[in-house]
C-alpha cells in the first residue's frame, strides 16, 4: 500500500514537471512589454553580490516605468539566479533567451559566470552588458558585449596615482591573496603604475585564500617601513588583516580597492584613515548618486553598494540605448550601445571599441570614524 | 544467447532509438528550445557521473566524497588535449576529437584513480570517505594555482564539441559498458565485496585488486564525464568542482538507490530537472529542493529503486501478465 502510494506521488510529480515545463512555454514574446534579462548570484557565497546588482537594477526599471518606459512601452526585468555556478549562468541564460524572449542582458554579476555564458551570447550576438564582472576576457572578442564597471588594472593603476601623487608615497609594499585573480590582477597593475611615477616597490608578501593568520606577512612588512600598504582584497581578509596590523602598531597607510567596500561596518576602528577606489561614494555631493540613495533608502530600506550602482546604471545605460536604438533588434541595439553616454551614479559612462568603460571617474573613499567619505576623484590619463 | 536475452536486449534498442527520435523531432521542430537542449546535455553529463560514482558507492558499497576531484582532472586533461590539437592545427572532425578527448581524460583520471586507490583502499567507510574528500581537494586547489589552466581564473576557449546528439549516444554507450560491467564476473566479485568482504576472501577472490578495479573504472568514467562537461561548457573554473559537487553526485546516487543504476539515471534526470522548474520560486528554489530531498529520503530510505534495477521488458511483461490474469479470471467464470 505505501509502495503504491509513494509511486502514484512519484508519478504526479513528473507530471507536475510535464505541465509546469508546459507552462513556462507558452508565456514569452507579447509586444507591449519589454524584457530585459539579469543574471547573477542571489544564493550561496556570494548572493551578496548578485542580490545587490539586481536590487539596483530593479529600481532603475521601476523608476524608468514610473517615467513611461521606452516609448510608452514598460519594462520588465527578469532575474534568475546562477548560484555563481557556470551551469546555472549558462541555464539561466538560455532560460532568458529561449523561454522569455529578452532583447538584452544585464549580466552577469561575476566574471566566471559571465565568461562562461559569453560563447552562447556572441554566437546569439546578444546585446550584454554586465554591471560588475571585471574579468579582462570579458569584452574581448566580444562586440556584443559590454560592462559598467572599471577594469581591474584600471583601478589599480588608479589607487597607484592616488597613493603616488595625493598621499606622496615614495615607498609600497604588496600584500597579495595567491590564486584570487582580483587581487592578483590589482597589485599587479598597482606595482607597474607606482614604479612608473616613481615610487618603489619595498617588497610583496603574499598569503592563501584560506589563510586566518597574517602576522608572519605583516613582521615582514613592518621591517620592510613602507609609506603604503597596498591589500585589493574582500573585506572577509582586508578586515582581519587591518586588525592585526593595528595590534602591531604599523604606521603606514593602508591603501584598498573596491573589494574593501563595507569595510566600516564591523572593522571601524582598525580600517580609521585607510583609503581605497571604489566605483562612486555615498556622500558624493552629485546630484544623481544623491537621487539613486534617497530612492535606494526608500525601497530597500539600507544603503547601497557600488553592486548596486553599477546594475543601476546599467539598465539605465541599456534603456538609452534601446531608445536610441529605436528598436528591439539586436544589432540596433549594439550599436547604440557603443554611442552611450551616459552620466550616472559610477561616472560616465562611455564604451571603448572593446566595450569597456573610457575614462570613467575613480572614486577615492576614506574611512574616517566608522563611515565611508568621499576624499578625491582620480581619472586616468 | 538464449531467446529471452535476445528480446531483451531487442526491445531495450528499440526503447532507446525510439526515446532518441523523441528528442530529435522535438529538436527539429524546435518545440524543445536550446534551453531545454542545455538542461538534456546537462542532465546526461550527470547521468555518466552518477552512475560512474554507483560503481564504487553502490557496486563495491564504499563512500567516495571525491568524484569530482576525478571530474576535474578528466575535464582539464581532455581540455588541454582538445585545444593542443585544434592548435596543432590537426582539423579532425569534431567528433573524432571529442571521442580523442574523452579517451584522454577518462585514462588520465583512471590512472589518478588507480594511484590514489591503492594506498588508500585498506581503509573503509568514513575513513575512506575522509581521504577522497582531501583529495579532491588537493586537485581543485592545484588547478586554482597551476599557471598552464589559467589558474583560479579558468581555463579558456576550450572548443564547444558536445551537442545532444552525441551526448546521447555517449551516455548509452557508457550506460551499456556499466550496466555489463554489473553483470561480468569482476563486477559480481566487486559486488561480493560489499556483501562480506572476508567471505569473498575467502572464496578465492583477489579483494584488493577488485576494490582498486572499481575504484580505476569509476575514476575513468568519472573522467570521461568531466571531458564532456568540458567540451560542453568550453570554460572551466576550478572553483566549479568542490567538495558540495561532490556530495551533489553522492546525493543523486543515495537517492537512486545505492546500487541501482537505473535508479541513477532517474535520479540523475530528476535532480538535474528539478533546480531549473524551480526557477519560479527565485530564492526559494534551494529550500523547496532540500525539501524535497529530505521528503524523499524519509519515505524512501533506500532510494527510488534500492538495490533492484528497473526492467523494461519485466514491466512489459508484468503488463501482459496482469492483463492474462485478468482473462483468465474471466475465462473461469464462463465455463
Amino acid at each position: 500500500m505505501k509502495k503504491r502510494v509513494v509511486s502514484v506521488l512519484l508519478v504526479v510529480m513528473f507530471t507536475a514537471s510535464i505541465f509546469a515545463f508546459a507552462g513556462c512555454s507558452t508565456s514569452g514574446g507579447s509586444s507591449d512589454v519589454v524584457k530585459l534579462g539579469f543574471i547573477g548570484p542571489m544564493t550561496g557565497d556570494a548572493a551578496i553580490y548578485g542580490s545587490s546588482a539586481e536590487e539596483g537594477a530593479q529600481l532603475a526599471v521601476a523608476e524608468i516605468n514610473a517615467a513611461g518606459g521606452i516609448d510608452g512601452k514598460n519594462i520588465e526585468l527578469i532575474a534568475y539566479d546562477s548560484k555563481a555556478d557556470q551551469t546555472e549562468a549558462i541555464n539561466a541564460y538560455n532560460r532568458l533567451r529561449d523561454q522569455d524572449g529578452v532583447v538584452a542582458v544585464i549580466g552577469g554579476t561575476l566574471s566566471g559566470e559571465t565568461l562562461a555564458m559569453k560563447d552562447i551570447m556572441v554566437s546569439d550576438n546578444m546585446p550584454v552588458l554586465s554591471p560588475t564582472a571585471t574579468a579582462v576576457e570579458v569584452t574581448q572578442d566580444a562586440p556584443n558585449v559590454f560592462r559598467a564597471c572599471f577594469l581591474d588594472d584600471y583601478q589599480g593603476q588608479a589607487a597607484a596615482n592616488f597613493a603616488a601623487t595625493t598621499l606622496g608615497a615614495k615607498t609600497a609594499a604588496l600584500l597579495i591573496g595567491t590564486g584570487n585573480p582580483y587581487s592578483e590582477g590589482v597589485s599587479e597593475a598597482f606595482k607597474a603604475a607606482f614604479t612608473a611615477k616613481g615610487g618603489t616597490i619595498a617588497g610583496s608578501e603574499s598569503y592563501g585564500t584560506a589563510d586566518k593568520d597574517f602576522s608572519a606577512q605583516l613582521t615582514k612588512i613592518k621591517e620592510m617601513n613602507p609609506d603604503v600598504v597596498f591589500v585589493p582584497d574582500y573585506v572577509q581578509t582586508v578586515g582581519p588583516i587591518l586588525q592585526k596590523a593595528k595590534e602591531m602598531g604599523i604606521t603606514a597607510k593602508f591603501v584598498g580597492a573596491d573589494g574593501w567596500d563595507g569595510v566600516q561596518e564591523e572593522y571601524a576602528d582598525a580600517a580609521q584613515g585607510n583609503y581605497f577606489t571604489n566605483h562612486y561614494a555615498a556622500d558624493s555631493p552629485s546630484e544623481t548618486v544623491q537621487n539613486f540613495i534617497t530612492a535606494y533608502k526608500a525601497e530597500y530600506n539600507k544603503v547601497p553598494n557600488s553592486f548596486a550602482a553599477l546594475g543601476y546604471d546599467a539598465v539605465y545605460a541599456m534603456v538609452e540605448a534601446i531608445t536610441a536604438a529605436g528598436s528591439t533588434e539586436s544589432a540596433d541595439i549594439i550599436t547604440a550601445l557603443n554611442a552611450t553616454d551616459h552620466p550616472g551614479v559610477t561616472g560616465t559612462l562611455k564604451f571603448d571599441e572593446e566595450g569597456n568603460p573610457k575614462d570613467k571617474e575613480v572614486t577615492i573613499i576614506k574611512i574616517d570614524g566608522g563611515q565611508l567619505k568621499y576624499d578625491s576623484t582620480v581619472v586616468n590619463k | 544467447m538464449d531467446h529471452n536475452k535476445k528480446k531483451a536486449y531487442l526491445i531495450n534498442a528499440i526503447a532507446i532509438v525510439a526515446l532518441y527520435l523523441v528528442f530529435f523531432v522535438l529538436i527539429q521542430t524546435k518545440t524543445m528550445n536550446n534551453y531545454f537542449v542545455g538542461i538534456a546535455i546537462m542532465t546526461c553529463i550527470m547521468i555518466i557521473m552518477a552512475m560512474s560514482l554507483n560503481i564504487v558507492a553502490g557496486f563495491l558499497g564504499e563512500m567516495a566524497l571525491g568524484h569530482a576531484g576525478f571530474m576535474a582532472i578528466g575535464a582539464y586533461s581532455s581540455a588541454s588535449f582538445s585545444m593542443a590539437l585544434i592548435d596543432g592545427g590537426l582539423s579532425l572532425p569534431p567528433i573524432i576529437t571529442l571521442v580523442l578527448a574523452m579517451v584522454v581524460g577518462g585514462i588520465v583520471a583512471g590512472i589518478f584513480g588507480f594511484l590514489i586507490g591503492t594506498p588508500t583502499l585498506r581503509l573503509r567507510g568514513d575513513y575512506l570517505g575522509i581521504v577522497t574528500i582531501g583529495f579532491s581537494e588537493i586537485i581543485r586547489i592545484f588547478f586554482i594555482n597551476f599557471g598552464p589552466t589559467g589558474g583560479a581564473a579558468g581555463l579558456k576557449g576550450i572548443t564547444r564539441l558536445v551537442n545532444f546528439n552525441n551526448v546521447y549516444w555517449i551516455t548509452i554507450i557508457v550506460a551499456f559498458l556499466i550496466f555489463t560491467l554489473g553483470r561480468s564476473k569482476q563486477g559480481r566479485a566487486i559486488i561480493s565485496i560489499r556483501e562480506d568482504e572476508i567471505a569473498s576472501e575467502a572464496a578465492g577472490i583477489p579483494t584488493t585488486r577488485y576494490k582498486v578495479l572499481a575504484f580505476s573504472l569509476a575514476a575513468f568514467f568519472a573522467g570521461v564525464g568531466g571531458s564532456l562537461y568540458a567540451h560542453y561548457q568550453s570554460f572551466l573554473e576550478p572553483s566549479k568542482f568542490g567538495f558540495m559537487f561532490s556530495i551533489e553526485m553522492f546525493v543523486i546516487v543515495v537517492l537512486g538507490g545505492l546500487g541501482s543504476l537505473t535508479g541513477s539515471i532517474i535520479s540523475a534526470i530528476v535532480l538535474t530537472v528539478l533546480p531549473e522548474m524551480l526557477r519560479s520560486f527565485s530564492e526559494y528554489r534551494l529550500l523547496v529542493y532540500s525539501l524535497v530531498l529530505i521528503i524523499m529520503m524519509i519515505f524512501r530510505p533506500q532510494g527510488i529503486f534500492g538495490r533492484s534495477e528497473f526492467s523494461l521488458t519485466a514491466f512489459i511483461e508484468s503488463l501482459i501478465r496482469r492483463k492474462n490474469v485478468k482473462n483468465s479470471i474471466g475465462g473461469g467464470e464462463a465455463s
